[in-house]
């Protein structure tokens, strides 16, 4: 039995639980939390080195063989999506003890921040497709709640178009599901999987396959379906934004991953070409949208756009290389983005804003967090020697090799234009004095208390992994190699999931 | 039946699009519901509308007799309905609070977070 696959799913589920049952005791849940954390960290580490050694990690739920029963299936790039959901959920854990009020927690903030967990971990490890949309759900719902934690006007906007576009992203994947088991008559993604490559492939599956897109390009923020982002992610906690930032549309991104490698592989021709085009106009109106903006967290947001731009085109391209650059963005991408976030957090702890215009002098007054914001920002716009640069060097590679020249352009101009949002931020926030008229009151006193320091752990911890990954980069890429090996052999994943009822 | 069926499930999938696309926060919700409902009638047609006899197997034997009808589709129904229900209940309380602190359910005055 191979029961570190339910674990990712099963301790934040335990957690949220007892976090509900002691609803009224704050210190413990947040004790709970982190021990909650550590835990879900520990558990997709022992994942990893299982799947690092069998391949797939195969668990049947109530020991109903598939494809009759919900299958979770642990392959390389599942692992390594758990592994980093932990490594946030650890970093977010540690933030929110600082950074969470008592409103929030007084409604319920740790419950449903480990409830979210549960949802993303089950998202990556499912093998079943309709269970996917249920922990979709559950990722959802949670997300809801903690979105509008705090109930401001900007919240309430912000939630009415998340609320909205994801439950209309719901719904399509949902008739999309319905369609696929009126087409094959099952479930199970590895099982759907042999039914459609042994069936005529007929316009209908095209059809099916396009609504996937849409329902998984709405989750994931690619164009044109990203607008929801940025109307939202920024008016929540910023710990919750971080959190957010770093999972959510990567959740998404996973999905798009996992169908158009699993199931819908036959029509490339189509379906990937289109995945294309979705990935340059995600990067480019991502990152122009981050240029027209002067708000920390907006400008933030917007490059998330563009970066799962740089993922879907991994995906696009469709070669092996390109996929492993892919699965490496996502790897480099989550921690340099979380991390972002929560630096945005600690500048408005300092200053009391978000906006560019009233913020500056931070260099002078914080030279440690300025190098601190340079180790992710410089990494987002891919200067060597950090984690971006090889994430964004593995993907123009693949694209010059299969002479997709438009494209690769694409890929280097928007790297250009993040640096060039990024220097924005570091000129506007760190590098200009303060502007006249803002009370610096906060930056003089000399903030070092305990709570501050706290807010220093997550974000120093997260970037000595951008530094790692950047540095050290040779085992990481080893991962992503095999990860995307496996992605491009769907034979060993049916195998693995289907075993002796393969037919 | 399935063409009638079809035409129902689009005529609710065209109502709920009609109704989100309004200006007025409390039909967008309801065009929310719509659109789940349409969704749940998809997987009803889709998977096969078959007259069989409900999917028990009789005390003793391996097998059912004769044909059955398929109940996964309905369980995958039922799951939806119920997840449906949970996430229209938040929307609900959501537009609720919404109105109350932006003062209006006009959706067109929302757009402070847009730009």
């Amino acid at each position: 039995m191979s029961f570190e696959v339910a674990l990712p799913v099963i301790i934040p589920l335990l957690t949220g639980t007892l976090c509900v049952m002691l609803w009224r005791y704050n210190v413990i849940q947040r004790v709970l939390s982190i021990a909650g954390s550590i835990a879900l960290l520990a558990s997709s580490i022992w994942l990893f080195v299982s799947v690092l050694r069998e391949g797939h990690v195969v668990m049947y739920m109530g020991n109903w063989v598939a494809p009759y029963g919900i299958t979770l299936v642990a392959d390389m790039l599942s692992a390594i999506m758990v592994v980093l959901t932990g490594m946030m959920a650890v970093a977010i854990a540690i933030f929110s003890l600082s950074s969470a009020s008592p409103s929030h927690e007084r409604f319920g903030y740790y419950p449903l921040m480990h409830l979210l967990l549960a949802g993303v971990a089950g998202s990556f490890l499912t093998g079943d497709i309709f269970n996917l949309y249920v922990w979709f759900e559950v990722m959802l719902i949670a997300s809801f709640a903690l979105l509008i934690l705090g109930g401001e006007r900007a919240q309430m906007e912000g939630a009415v178009k998340y609320v909205t576009l994801n439950l209309l992203s719901s719904a399509i994947f949902l008739s999309a599901i319905g369609l696929l088991y009126g087409i094959t008559g099952t479930l199970n993604m590895a099982d759907i999987a042999v039914k459609l490559g042994s069936a005529e492939h007929t316009g209908m599956i095209d059809v099916i396959a396009v609504m996937f897109l849409v329902a998984f390009g709405i989750k994931a923020a690619a164009f044109p379906l990203f607008f929801w982002l940025p109307a939202s992610y920024h008016t929540g906690p910023v710990a919750v934004s971080a959190l957010f930032a770093g999972l959510l549309t990567k959740v998404g991104v996973y999905a798009l991953f996992r169908v158009f490698t699993l199931i819908f592989n036959q029509n490339p021709d189509f379906t990937h070409e289109l995945l294309l085009w979705v990935a340059v106009g995600t990067m480019l109106t991502g990152v122009l949208g981050a240029a027209a903006q002067f708000e920390f967290r907006r400008i933030l947001s917007f490059h998330i756009v563009s970066q799962i731009g740089y993922m879907i085109l991994g995906l696009a391209l469709f070669t092996p290389l390109a996929i492993i650059g892919g699965v490496f963005y996502i790897m480099h991408h989550i921690i340099v983005k979380t991390n972002l976030f929560l630096i945005s957090g600690i500048t408005h702890r300092l200053m009391g804003t978000y906006d560019l215009k009233r913020l500056g002098g931070m260099y002078q007054a914080r030279p440690v967090l300025s190098i601190l914001f340079l180790i992710p920002a410089l990494s987002l716009a891919g200067i060597p020697p950090l984690s971006g640069f090889f994430a964004k060097f593995i993907i123009i590679k693949a694209g010059i090799e299969v002479e997709a020249w438009f494209v690769t352009f694409i890929a280097l101009l928007v790297g250009l234009l993040t640096l060039y949002s990024m220097i924005k931020i570091w000129g506007e926030v760190f590098w200009k004095k303060l502007p006249k008229g803002v009370d610096r009151a906060a930056l003089d006193e000399g903030k070092t208390s305990g709570s501050l320091a706290v807010l220093y752990v997550p974000v120093v911890l997260l970037a000595a992994c951008t530094l790692f990954i950047g540095l050290n980069g040779q085992p990481i890429y080893e991962f992503a190699e095999f990860s995307a090996a496996q992605l491009l052999d769907p034979d060993g994943y049916i195998d693995a999931v289907l075993g002796g009822n393969r037919p | 039946m399935e063409p009638i069926m079809a035409i129902v499930v689009g005529l609710l999938y065209a109502a709920a699009i009609y109704m989100m696309l309004r200006r007025s926060i409390v039909k967008l919700v309801i065009g929310l519901m719509l659109l789940s409902n349409a969704a749940n009638l998809l997987i009803f047609t889709s998977a096969g509308m078959t007259r069989g006899a409900p999917p028990l197997i009789p005390l003793g034997s391996a097998l059912p007799d004769g044909a059955v009808a398929d109940p996964l589709p309905q369980a995958l129904i039922l799951t939806a309905i119920v997840i449906a229900f949970g996430v229209l209940a938040f929307a609900v309380v959501l537009i609720h609070r919404a109105y109350n602190i932006i003062r209006t359910d006009n959706l067109d005055q929302m757009k402070d977070t847009d730009t």
